[in-house]
């Protein structure tokens, strides 16, 4: 969990590329992941993310965790196509997520958080026409992120007061308490960003 | 200087309402103001008053003249808050980043100024050497100093703390209690740390909602070990 897609420090040229044309390109990929419908072109993309890694100077171990946590996914999307429209689509469909995710993950691991919020919040800019605060928007995606691993962290909790008790894995009892410490940490953290002048 | 006049304060409505403090007036000049009392006694619940976070149901809270209901946010910018929790109150994924979060709408500070002002204040709370690391990967010692940290740089004129050391072991107890105590602010500490506040000016005791005791630490203290018994 700790070394899930967040900012690792360096210099290489992924890292001193722009913020902005990086998540561009990380859109133009999204956009473009569409038209892709032939497996050649699904392993040529995941050479160049492939490549992609090695040029930022990021191992293979971080390349796989950054697709772990998808693994289940991966493997129900792929089942479900391998059955329903053959083998052909399903390494297409899961190829794409796969080649997304680690494109984001390499995005996310070679920019600071800050410039991409800044970058999205003057690509938003336009929008303020019509009633858009970017600003709001930026704070929501940094938010969304450092959420991602206070909440990976209370279930690692979970999990150990569980083994702890000697509790076996029942979903409830590892859901319920999970929820009940997010919607929580989402009271205080809502509270913590008033006092912190998040509103100004 | 804090002024807390006639203040009653009530959570809920009709058959829920329940009154956490009941009339309470108190002038706080001194520069280090502790806050005692069991648990539900209302401490939080002073403590949220005095930055805006909570406003009163009755009575007046005002803050260098600036009156809690009518300019929260001004008050919020003089006065930082400090929760027990620090997972709650980081907000942003990396040290350096949350601890730039408090001046990302300053406009009279140029970028290098900002800059400047987090690497000193990272020097000043040892997190230099985390600066890029991701918050979640800190010690909770260390998370209660970014939290700390997060809050000074903004150079708020009060600093408002609701058990900051209470999740803490000894160690970084006191680590934490020594960057408060070096602090130029004024400080209101609520706390359970009977130990933390001997230096103090003036100790507040609560209990049931009331202000029963108020003076030195030695008194307080008295005071409140005789109330727990
Ligand atoms: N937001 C709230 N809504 C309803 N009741 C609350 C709320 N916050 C606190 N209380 C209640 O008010 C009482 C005083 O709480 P608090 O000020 O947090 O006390 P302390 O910090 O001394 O433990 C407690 O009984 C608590 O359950
Ligand atoms: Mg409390």
């Amino acid at each position: 969990m700790s070394s899930l897609g967040l900012y690792r420090p360096g210099t290489s040229l992924a890292h001193r590329l722009p913020a902005g044309l990086k998540l561009l390109v990380l859109l133009a990929a999204g956009v473009g992941s569409v038209f892709v419908d032939r497996p050649w072109q699904v392993a040529a993309a995941l050479v160049v993310v492939g490549l992609g890694y090695v040029v930022a100077g990021l191992s293979l171990g971080v390349l796989l965790r950054q697709a772990r946590p998808l693994a289940w996914v991966l493997l129900l999307v792929g089942a479900f196509h391998v059955v329903v429209n053959g083998w052909e689509r399903a390494v297409v469909v899961t190829g794409v997520i796969l080649v997304l995710v680690l494109l984001a993950g390499l995005v996310t691991l070679t920019s600071r958080t800050s410039d991409l919020v800044d970058a999205l919040v003057r690509v938003l800019g336009p929008l303020r026409r019509f009633g858009v605060d970017p600003a709001r928007i930026g704070l929501l995606l940094a938010l969304g992120i450092r959420s991602v691993f206070v909440v990976a962290q209370f279930a690692q909790e979970v999990r150990d007061a569980q083994r702890a008790r000697g509790l076996t894995a029942s979903p409830r009892a590892y859901a319920v308490p999970l929820i009940i410490r997010s919607l929580r940490h989402a009271d205080e953290l809502g509270e913590a960003l008033v006092a912190r002048g998040a509103d100004d | 200087m804090i002024e807390v006049s006639g203040v009653t304060h009530v959570y809920g409505e009709g058959t829920q309402a329940r009154t956490v403090l009941q009339d309470v007036d108190v002038q706080l000049p001194e520069r280090r103001v502790a806050v005692v009392g069991a648990n539900g006694s209302g401490k939080s619940t002073f403590a949220r008053l005095v930055n805006g976070l909570v406003l009163p149901t009755r009575g007046t809270v005002t803050v260098d003249g600036l009156d809690t209901r009518k300019d929260g946010r001004a008050v919020r910018r003089t006065v930082g808050f400090c929760f027990t929790n620090p997972d709650a109150q980081i907000v942003m994924p990396t040290v350096r980043e949350d601890i730039a979060f408090g001046l990302r709408r300053r406009r009279d500070l140029s970028k290098a100024e900002v800059a400047a002002r987090v690497d000193e204040v990272l020097r000043r709370f040892e997190l230099a050497d985390h600066a890029d690391h991701p918050a979640h990967l800190l010690s909770g010692g260390q998370k209660q100093l970014l939290a700390l940290a997060s809050v000074l740089v903004t150079e708020p004129s009060v600093l408002v703390l609701d058990e900051p050391t209470t999740l803490l072991d000894l160690r970084n107890t006191h680590r934490v209690a020594g960057f408060v105590q070096s602090l130029d602010q004024q400080v209101v500490l609520v706390t359970h740390d009977l130990d933390l506040v001997d230096s103090f000016d003036r100790v507040l005791v609560f209990d049931e909602g009331r202000l029963v005791h108020d003076g030195r630490p030695s008194e307080a203290v008295a005071h409140y070990r005789a109330l727990m018994r």
